[in-house]
């Protein structure tokens, strides 16, 4: 295995790092008081910059750069934080959230301070009730601490954290559609421009971090930009937590160095597939990801690797589908998770979604046609690339991919009239 | 409106930026303390956000956590989404419907378990998961969810959509 020691993810199991004595005896808040009494605000934006953190949510965007975009023009601006963690196979920022609420703060308050932020808001997935529980009791500690409120840790600067508990609803996973619902709106994805940076929460200067961007704030500011820099490929350096799941030996969140193969990360990280099984598919970064085959194993687990295989590291979820796997079931799943979750403002996304549900439903319960086989190959152009967000065009690519890769599964599928794989139908299991 | 619920929501208008973003908040402590957004519920939201009462129930409308119909004092959320369906979601979906007499988003006839199929619960690493009254309960196989089930029937639980 690649020599690699866990940054994030360092002690989680033998210490209780949600206890506010423990998590300062490791270190915990020395970051945030060097920002504040060594660095100005201007100097932890390119600290960061220089680091090259790319947001962990999804979009990879440079965290420094998102921050740099913010207008100097004296108007209130808002931190959020989004922790809706809700992309089929991602499960990194709940344990985040259970596991290491401190670090999440620490983070939350340098980055606070680099765009001198008037206030922060904390957005956390109305079904993690227990992180929201774990986050609360952390944060009321360094509240106790002299951490949150006014003039942090003894400094010039005043924050305080607003806990927005969500209601239930993955499309405010989108940064626009999580600022609506954090004004009491429908959570539906904004029209762009005007961008956050410009006019987000209130109409007023906003970034959106993730989880896990922001909980490598700390370390770039205690260890430096280039140490975070050196770690993986220069153009999308870190450590990234990749949830792996599906058909391996040991699921898990696993810390990783990118760049690393996705033959290592199964193998040697996930424990590998059971005896005797081969890779069929594999999701590498989400539902929304178009998948991977096993002729793809020696390719990088970083960004510019995974696009070039035309998909993308997402929020890295990795999820794993061996031989014995239906992939018009494994299709089916995903396009009905994309039909109930879009939140139905673009007819292309909310129809297409449904359409394309009923057929693939149709196809996996040994009903379907020629004449469906031949909508699927061509209603990707009328969907992908004609909605406000990303959502309606997350619909096609594992379909579209999987399809393309082993379109004797589908026609199997038509031409018994059931799954080639003896794997019944959902609808007949559920 | 009940001085009590008024007072609260006045409390979380004042912490919050304005009224409507105190809605969802307000919504949510209506639905702990009710056991579903009420009707009445609905009113006093109105009335706290100065939003006309169409509005409050669209907004509601939008979130699933939101429920604007009788639930049971249990509620079982089975994820269906891509790991857990290669881990036997299916089977366990299956399983549970028939254990508990009910279709997806239906409530058993006593009113005390309502069964809700939903997308991924971010557990993708124990599959096929639930939650209970958002609490968690990972590798559910059948034999575990008759267990569970049993326990459930034992206990009094507490809120079945907490809203803290």
């Amino acid at each position: 295995m690649t020599p690699f020691e866990p940054v994030l993810t360092k002690g989680l199991g033998e210490f209780d790092l949600a206890d506010i004595d423990v998590y300062e005896s490791r270190g915990g808040f020395s970051a945030l008081r060097k920002a504040l009494r060594e660095m100005t605000p201007d100097a932890v934006v390119s600290e960061v910059s220089a680091s090259n953190l790319r947001g962990r949510g999804g979009a990879g965007f440079p965290t420094g750069k998102k921050w740099s975009f913010l207008p100097k023009d004296g108007r209130p601006r808002y931190l959020v934080c989004n922790c809706d963690e809700a992309e089929p196979g991602t499960f990194k920022d709940r344990m985040l959230l259970e596991k290491t609420p401190l670090q999440i703060i620490e983070g939350l308050l340098i980055s606070a301070y680099a765009i001198q932020a008037n206030e922060i808001i904390m957005y956390i997935r109305g079904e993690f009730l227990e992180g929201f529980r774990v986050f609360k009791n952390a944060l009321d500690a360094v509240r106790s601490r002299g951490y949150v409120g006014d003039k942090v840790a003894g400094s010039d600067f005043s924050i305080d954290i607003l806990l927005h508990r969500g209601a239930g609803a993955y499309i405010c996973g989108e940064e626009t559609a999580l600022l609506n619902s954090v004004e009491g709106k429908r959570g539906e994805p904004r029209l762009k421009p005007p961008f956050p940076a410009n006019a987000g929460l209130y109409g007023m200067p906003t970034v959106v971090n993730n989880v896990e961007t922001v909980a490598f704030v700390p370390h770039i500011i205690t260890r430096g930009a280039k140490w975070f820099a050196s770690i993986g490929p220069s153009s999308s350096p870190g450590p990234k937590i990749v949830s792996v799941s599906g058909h391996v030996q040991r699921p898990g969140n696993y810390e990783i160095p990118l760049g690393i193969s996705i033959r290592e990360l199964i193998d040697e990280y996930a424990g590998g597939l059971r005896p005797g099984r081969r890779v069929k598919a594999i999701q590498p970064g989400g539902g929304s990801s178009a998948a991977i085959f096993e002729e793809d194993l020696d390719t990088g687990y970083d960004y510019e690797s995974l696009a070039a295989k035309r998909t993308m590291l997402g929020s890295g979820a990795v999820v794993v589908m061996d031989d014995t796997a239906c992939l018009v079931r494994s299709s089916m799943t995903l396009v009905r998770f994309f039909e109930k979750e879009s939140c139905g403002q673009c007819t292309p996304c909310r129809e297409g979604g449904q359409w394309v549900h009923r057929l693939v439903a149709r196809l996996e319960a040994g009903e379907g046609t020629d004449a469906d086989l031949r909508i699927l190959n061509t209603i990707n152009t009328t969907i992908t690339g004609t909605n406000l967000c990303p959502l309606g065009d997350s619909i096609m690519p594992f379909l579209s991919s999987v399809l393309k890769r082993f379109p004797d599964e589908f026609a199997a599928h038509v031409k018994l009239a059931r799954c080639p794989l003896g794997a019944g139908s959902s609808e007949s299991a559920a | 409106m009940t001085p009590a619920r008024e007072a609260k929501g006045k409390a979380l208008v004042a912490a919050h930026h304005d009224g409507q973003s105190a809605l969802i908040p307000f919504l949510q402590y209506c639905q702990e303390e009710d056991g579903y957004v009420t009707p009445a519920a609905l009113d006093d939201a109105a009335t706290l956000t100065g939003l006309t009462r169409g509005e409050v129930e669209s907004i509601a409308s939008f979130y699933s956590l939101l429920f604007q119909r009788p639930i049971g004092k249990h509620v079982i959320q089975v994820c269906r989404t891509l790991a857990c369906m290669l881990g036997g979601a299916d089977e366990l979906r299956a399983h549970a419907k028939a254990r508990l007499g009910v279709t997806d988003g239906g409530t058993t006839s006593d009113g005390m378990f309502t069964y809700e199929e939903v997308e991924c619960l971010a557990a993708c690493d124990k599959a096929p998961c639930l939650q209970h009254n958002l609490r968690y309960h990972y590798d559910v196989t059948p034999a575990e969810f008759d267990r569970l089930l049993e326990q459930w029937k034992r206990e009094r639980p507490d809120a079945a959509m907490p809203a803290e």
